[in-house]
C-alpha cells in the first residue's frame, strides 16, 4: 500500500532532511533504501524483525544529537537508552541488550560524561536491559556539538505477538499513553533562545511496561509506535500510508499540557508535530479500546492516556482532524522542521 | 490556555453559523477577502469553511509577509548571508522561500552562517556577543513586525552597536489593497482586515476602501470565533446596505493605532518610491526603507547587493491567487509541480500562504466535492 517511493532531488543535505518529515522520507527511501534495499530494511519500521533459529528478534538503532545535552526532565544518556528501548517495545519485543557509541568533542567535561553514563545506567536498569557493548571516538574541537550518542538494541518478540500496519482495520481506535509534545517543547524552551519562562519537562521514559501490558490483550492490539521526531502527526501519517487507511483525530480528546499549548501558540507551531520521548501510540480494536485505556491509565506512566481517534477506510492514506470548532482538516506530514511563523 | 479556548468554542461557533445562515441570501455567493495570512491559516486550521453556509466564499488575500517577497530580494539576502564575515538572521518561515539561487536553508547547507531568530532583538544580542562579525537581520513583514525592527535599530544606535544592520523589506498593507481593488474584473464583496497590523496602524487606513470602493471592512482578530463573528458583521452590513469600517478586534485595536509604534517607525523608516511585490508587480509607495540618518545600520547602504530582478516563474500563478482571481487549486502547477516540498511560488512556502494552507489543510473539501460520500 506504500505510495510510490519519493525521489531525493536535492543536491545538498539541509536540516530539513533530519526533521522526520517528507524531506527525511525522501532521503531514507530515495537514497538509503535505494542503495541498501533488502527485505529486512524495506518495511522501514522502527525495528527490523528477523527470524533466528525459530525465535523472532527485533533489531533497532538510533542516534541522539539533542541540544542542550542536559534538559529539564532528562539528559542525552537517558534519552538514548529510553529511545532504543521504546523502539523495541513498540515492536512487541522484550529488550535483551543495548549498545552505545559515543562521539565526544575534545574539551568535553569528564564530570558531565560520567553524569550521562550514570543516567544511562539508571535508564537501562529500569528497563531491565544491559548496555552490553560500546564504542568511543573523540573528535577535534568544533567537530561535534559536545556529544553525540548512538544506541542500538536487540530484543525478543514473544510467540503470538503480531503487530503491524497490515493488521489495522477500519473502526479500530487510536490511543496515546499521555500528553503529547512535552519533550520537544521542553527542549526548545531549554535552549534559552525564546526568553520564555515556562515550566516544562521532557517526558523521556521507557514505555516498555505499557507496551507489555497492552500486549496481554492479544490480537486486539494491532499496531504500536512511539511518536518521537515529527510527533503524533507524522507517526499517524506513516500508519495511514502503510496501512492504506484514514486516521481521524478528535481535537478535543488530544491530551495536551496547557504549557505546551501556550508555547506552541506563541511560536505558531502545531503540537501534533512535536516530539514525545516517553509516549506510546497504539491502535486497538473498538471492542477492546476501553479495556486498553484502563490498562494504560492504571500505570503511572499512562495516567494521562486517552482515546484520540479512530481508523476509517476513507480517505485512504490521510490523517484528518475534527476540530473543536466542528470543522475538519487534513493533518499532513511536514516537509522539514515546523518553522515558527513570523507574526 | 483558557483564554484561547473560549475563542474556539464549538457552541459559540454554532450560534454564529446559525446567525450567518439566516443572514445570507440563498444562492447568492458573497466573496469575502481575508487580507492577512494569519486569517487564511486559521480558516484552514480550524476547518471554518466546513461550517459556514456555501454562500460564503473566503478569498485569500496578499497579507502573508513571506509570500510577497520577490525572488530577487531572496537572492540579495543569500548574497549577504554568503559573505564570510556575516551572521545572517531571519525569521524561521523565510528559510525555505526559494529565490533564483535556492533558499536560505540551502545557502546554510553550503556553508553560509544563517541563523533563525524569533525577534530582531535576538539578532542584536548576537551582534553584541560577536563583535568581530557583521550581524544582518532580514527585516520582513507589514506594519506588524516593522516597529520591532524600528525599536531594535534605535537601540543599536543608542548603544553604538556598529556590527548590526537590517536588510529592510518591510511593506505596508494599504497600497496592495488598493492595487487589488483597482484590478479589472474584481468580484470581492467585503474585506476581513488584518488584526495585528491594525494594532499598529489603527483602523483609519481602511477608510478609503469604504469611501472610494464601497466595500465593507471589519478589522478582525485571529481566533476562529473572531473570524466567524467578523463574517456575521460583514454580511449584516451588506444585508442592511451599510458600508463601514467596523472593529471586531476591540480588545486590542484602537482607531488611531499605537502611537508609540508609529513614532518609532516614523523615526527610522520612510516610504520607498516603489517596491516589487511577488505576484503583484511594482507598487508605488508600498514599502519602507531606512532613513538616511540610519545608513550605518542599513545593510543595503553598507553592503553591495546583486539587486538582480528575477521574473516570477512563468508557470506560477501566485499573483492571481494573491488578488483572489483564482483559488489555489485552480493554479496550473498546484499540487503537481508546486508542493510544500518543492515550492515554485511563495504562496506554497509559508504556512500562512494561501496555497500551503490549502495544500496542508484544505484538500479534504475538494476530495469530498469530487467523490460524493
Amino acid at each position: 500500500m506504500r505510495p510510490r517511493r519519493p525521489k531525493l532531488r536535492d543536491e545538498l543535505i539541509t536540516l530539513a532532511h533530519g526533521a522526520g518529515g517528507k524531506a527525511t522520507r525522501a532521503l531514507v527511501e530515495g537514497l538509503f533504501l535505494e542503495e541498501l534495499d533488502n527485505p529486512l530494511l524495506a518495511p522501514l519500521s522502527d525495528s527490523a524483525l528477523l527470524e533466528l533459529n525459530g525465535s523472532r528478534l527485533a533489531f533497532t538503532t538510533d542516534s541522539y544529537v539533542v541540544k542542550p545535552i542536559f534538559f529539564p526532565g532528562g539528559d542525552i544518556g537517558e534519552l538514548a537508552v529510553n529511545g532504543t528501548v521504546n523502539d523495541l517495545a513498540v515492536a512487541g519485543a522484550r529488550p535483551v541488550a543495548l549498545s552505545a557509541g559515543f562521539v565526544i568533542e575534545e574539551g568535553f567535561a569528564v564530570a558531565d560524561l560520567r553524569r550521562i553514563a550514570a543516567s544511562m545506567a539508571r535508564a537501562a536498569a529500569a528497563a531491565g536491559v544491559p548496555v552490553a557493548t560500546g564504542d568511543t571516538k573523540v573528535v577535534e574541537r568544533g567537530n561535534a556539538d559536545g556529544l553525540y550518542v548512538t544506541t542500538a538494541g536487540i530484543g525478543v518478540v514473544p510467540p503470538g505477538v503480531e503487530l503491524g500496519p497490515e493488521r489495522v482495520r477500519p473502526g479500530d481506535r487510536v490511543l496515546v499513553s499521555g500528553t503529547i509534545g512535552d519533550h520537544g517543547m521542553a527542549v526548545m524552551v531549554a535552549r534559552g533562545e525564546l526568553e520564555l519562562e515556562v515550566d516544562l519537562e521532557s517526558d523521556t521514559a521507557p514505555v516498555l511496561e505499557l507496551a507489555l501490558a497492552l500486549l496481554d490483550l492479544g490480537g486486539a492490539v494491532r499496531w504500536m509506535r512511539d511518536p518521537t521526531r515529527g510527533g503524533l502527526a507524522t507517526t499517524l501519517n506513516e500508519l495511514a500510508q502503510q496501512a492504506g487507511v484514514a486516521v481521524v483525530l478528535d481535537e478535543t480528546s488530544l491530551p495536551l499540557r496547557p504549557a505546551v499549548v501556550g508555547t506552541c501558540e506563541i511560536l505558531g507551531i502545531d503540537p501534533l508535530y512535536v516530539a514525545s520521548e516517553g509516549r506510546l501510540v497504539a491502535v486497538v480494536s473498538a471492542e477492546a479500546c476501553d479495556v486498553a485505556l484502563a490498562v494504560l491509565q492504571s500505570h503511572p506512566l499512562g495516567a494521562g492516556a486517552a482515546i484520540v481517534g479512530e481508523v476509517r477506510a476513507e480517505p485512504e492514506g490521510l490523517v484528518l482532524l475534527d476540530t473543536s470548532l466542528g470543522g475538519s482538516r487534513i493533518v499532513d506530514m511536514l516537509v522539514g522542521d515546523p518553522l515558527p511563523r513570523i507574526c | 490556555m483558557r483564554f484561547v479556548d473560549e475563542f474556539r468554542s464549538g457552541e459559540l461557533a454554532q450560534k454564529l453559523v446559525h446567525e450567518l445562515a439566516t443572514l445570507v441570501e440563498p444562492g447568492r455567493t458573497l466573496k469575502i477577502m481575508e487580507v492577512c495570512g494569519g486569517h487564511t491559516h486559521a480558516i484552514y486550521k480550524h476547518g471554518i469553511e466546513d461550517l459556514v453556509p456555501p454562500e460564503i466564499d473566503y478569498v485569500h488575500g496578499p497579507g502573508c509577509p513571506v509570500c510577497v517577497i520577490p525572488m530577487g530580494r531572496v537572492d540579495d539576502a543569500i548574497a549577504l548571508a554568503e559573505r564570510p564575515e556575516v551572521i545572517f538572521t531571519t525569521f524561521g518561515d523565510m528559510m525555505r522561500v526559494p529565490g533564483g539561487r535556492g533558499s536560505l536553508l540551502e545557502a546554510k547547507a553550503r556553508g553560509a552562517d544563517v541563523r533563525m531568530v524569533y525577534s530582531p532583538l535576538d539578532a542584536l544580542e548576537l551582534a553584541r556577543r560577536n563583535p568581530e562579525r557583521e550581524v544582518i537581520f532580514f527585516a520582513i513583514g507589514f506594519e506588524t513586525t516593522a516597529p520591532a525592527t524600528a525599536v531594535t535599530l534605535l537601540r543599536a544606535r543608542k548603544e553604538g552597536i556598529r556590527n548590526f544592520s537590517a536588510f529592510c523589506n518591510h511593506v505596508t498593507i494599504g497600497p496592495p489593497l488598493k492595487a487589488i481593488l483597482d484590478s479589472p474584473g474584481l468580484q470581492l464583496d467585503a474585506f476581513i482586515a488584518p488584526g495585528h497590523v491594525s494594532t499598529v496602524i489603527g483602523t483609519r487606513p481602511y477608510d478609503f476602501i469604504v469611501r472610494d470602493y464601497a466595500k465593507p471592512v471589519v478589522v478582525t482578530a485571529f481566533e476562529p470565533i473572531d473570524i466567524l463573528h467578523a463574517t456575521v458583521m460583514l454580511v449584516r452590513q451588506l444585508r442592511e446596505g451599510r458600508c463601514e469600517v467596523e472593529n471586531q478586534y476591540t480588545r486590542v485595536v484602537r482607531r488611531d493605532g499605537n502611537p508609540r509604534a508609529l513614532a518609532a517607525l516614523e523615526e527610522t523608516m520612510e516610504l520607498r518610491d516603489t517596491f516589487e511585490w511577488r505576484g503583484l508587480g511594482w507598487i508605488e509607495q508600498s514599502a519602507l526603507k531606512l532613513r538616511p540618518e540610519l545608513a550605518d545600520w542599513d545593510a543595503e547602504a553598507r553592503f553591495e547587493l546583486p539587486g538582480t530582478r528575477i521574473d516570477d516563474p512563468k508557470a506560477c500563478q501566485c499573483g492571481e491567487v494573491l488578488i483572489g482571481a483564482i483559488k489555489p487549486w485552480e493554479c496550473k502547477v498546484f499540487g503537481t509541480a508546486c508542493t510544500p516540498e518543492r515550492p515554485i511560488g511563495t504562496c506554497m512556502v509559508s504556512s500562512e500562504g494561501a496555497c500551503a494552507a490549502y495544500y496542508n489543510y484544505g484538500r479534504l473539501q475538494r476530495r469530498r466535492d469530487r467523490v460524493p460520500a
